[in-house]
């Protein structure tokens, strides 16, 4: 185990990845718990789609990816929350149209320009070899954000996904901390789209959360339980994948799958138990 | 001291007008029940006296010092906080909200003044229960202790008593109108239990789309109006 780990670290590449993959996995478990228990969480796949459709656009204009993907999925992610606010089934259809849109521009950019070619499945189901410096500074950028929004609007944030109304005529304005946490989350998936890919990137915002509704009754256990989670899939996933030459989006999101199976077990037999 | 006033008020969605003529005021330590039939505009005119939505026509005035984050206010339950992670406390203290302002944290007064309220509901074993695993008559006890945390002067309550059975609809009637006898705590409540309505409260607002009845409880069991909603009682 130790020679693993000895080994992981020797490759600075791997270091990077890892750091910007846990912040990523850390601020995605977050900001899913408030999108999960809001039933907003097709926004999250919605944005991965449309993150892909970008970076088939900046291959295709020589342009970095951080540069062409961040401005359009956040303008996105404000598009999409405000179809999801204003009447619930036929926003699901809009995000529908809208990822799908996005990826059938993206398969036809690449298809005009490059081709299919290996970036392209590094795009879909993700790469560790993708991370830069400036991934590394976003990230820890990114991180700090969520977690002082976290700490510091707890109650709020409590109070506008447990009851909107309520919330308003507190005086606090849901509106905004929506916006916040689209923004935020758009960010999110921009950053680990790329090492995650883009068809799985979103298992980082509904998994974690979902795992920890099984066990975790309080609103306040249930977002610290899924950061935890997060990391820890996150983390043993990338182990697993360095160790058996997997690809470690898809191994991430088994060993996530894995931890929700688990969970859900635990539950059962709580249930089960006379307590 | 008037706390509501409502001057020839009308709301709209946008710009389809669904409840129009509102005049009438609510006096500091008035027991309003708000009465009518589905779609008649009731949850829409809270949502006004909260300024949550402005008037389309006319003025809707809070009294002197009434801030409408200082009112309790119990929305009609939404199919999402039925399966919500929360622990009754956390749902409670959250009432504090609106006078925390900037602050991050409650202090120890707010979440004493919490555990007051649950006490007063008979709830203080439930304290550290799930939201979600309650039955729906508990979980809408501690949607009324938040509105309890919250408050100042008012309390608007929408439908605090569908989904109860009879015997814990009559003992949150029985809270209720305690809370506004012994706080002088004013009360703007919205019921489809007319019979309850006309027995708990003092003045009684009736909505058609527009105000068809305004005035006491006793006016209203004389008028046209009245004994035709009650129906041959
Ligand atoms: N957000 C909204 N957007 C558009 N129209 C709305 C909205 N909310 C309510 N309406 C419409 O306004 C009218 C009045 O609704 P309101 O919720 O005030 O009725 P209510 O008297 O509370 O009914 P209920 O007894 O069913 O609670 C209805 O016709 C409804 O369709
Ligand atoms: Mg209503």
């Amino acid at each position: 185990m130790f020679d693993v780990l000895v080994g992981i670290f020797s490759y600075g590449f791997l270091v990077r990845a890892l750091i910007v993959g846990l912040l990523v996995a850390l601020c995605a478990s977050l900001l899913g718990t408030s999108l999960v228990l809001k039933r907003y969480s097709m926004i999250g796949d919605g944005l991965s789609h449309v993150g892909f459709g970008t970076l088939a656009l900046a291959t295709a204009l020589h342009a970095a990816p951080l540069a062409v993907s961040l401005p359009i999925v956040v303008l996105a992610a404000f598009l999409l929350l405000r179809i999801s606010e204003n009447s619930r089934i036929k926003g699901d259809a809009a995000i529908a149209l809208i990822s799908t849109t996005a990826l059938a521009v993206g398969v036809l950019v690449i298809s005009l320009t490059t081709g299919m070619n290996t970036d392209v499945t590094n795009y879909l189901f993700g790469s560790i070899l993708t991370m830069n410096a400036s991934d590394v500074w976003l990230s820890v950028v990114l991180a700090v954000i969520v977690l002082v929004l976290f700490v510091f609007c707890y109650h709020k944030l409590f109070a506008v996904t447990f009851d909107e109304t309520f919330a308003r005529a507190t005086g606090v304005r849901p509106g905004f901390y929506n916006m916040l946490i689209a923004l935020l989350t758009a960010v999110t998936i921009v950053l680990g789209m790329r090492m995650m890919g883009a068809l799985l990137i979103s298992s980082l915002i509904i998994f974690p959360p979902l795992t920890a509704m099984r066990l975790c009754k309080t609103f306040r256990s249930v977002t610290i339980a899924s950061a935890l989670i997060s990391l820890a899939c996150f983390f043993i996933g990338v182990v697993v994948s360095f160790v058996c030459s997997t690809p470690t989006g898809a191994t991430v999101v088994i060993i996530n799958v894995l931890a929700f199976c688990l969970f859900w077990l635990l539950a059962l037999l709580r249930s089960r138990a006379p307590s | 001291m008037t706390l509501f006033t409502c001057k020839n008020a009308s709301f709209a969605y946008e710009g389809h007008v669904v409840v129009s003529g509102l005049d009438f005021t609510v006096e500091r330590g008035d027991y309003l029940c708000i009465v009518g039939e589905n779609g008649s505009g009731k949850s829409t005119l809270i949502k006004g006296l909260l300024k949550l939505l402005a008037p389309k026509e006319g003025s809707v005035e809070l009294g002197e010092g009434l801030k409408p984050a200082e009112i309790g206010y119990l929305p009609q339950l939404t199919p999402v906080q039925k399966d919500f992670p929360a622990s009754v406390f956390e749902v409670v203290v959250s009432g504090r909200l609106g006078s925390r302002g900037l602050l991050p944290f409650y202090t120890q007064a707010d979440k004493a003044l919490a555990e007051q309220q649950l006490a007063l509901l008979g709830m203080e074993k439930l304290k550290r229960c799930c939201y979600r695993e309650l039955s729906g008559g508990q979980q809408q006890r501690v949607l009324l202790a938040r509105a309890l945390t919250a408050m100042s002067e008012a309390l608007l309550l929408d439908e605090p008593v569908s989904g109860l059975d009879p015997l814990v609809t009559q003992e949150l009637y029985r809270v209720v109108s305690e809370i506004n006898r012994e706080r002088g705590v004013t009360i703007v409540m919205v019921s489809h239990d007319i019979r309850s309505a006309v027995h708990y409260a003092s003045h009684i607002l009736h909505l058609q789309n527009t105000q068809v009845f305004f005035g006491t409880s006793a006016d209203y069991l004389q008028s046209p109006v009245g004994i035709d909603f009650l129906g041959g009682a």
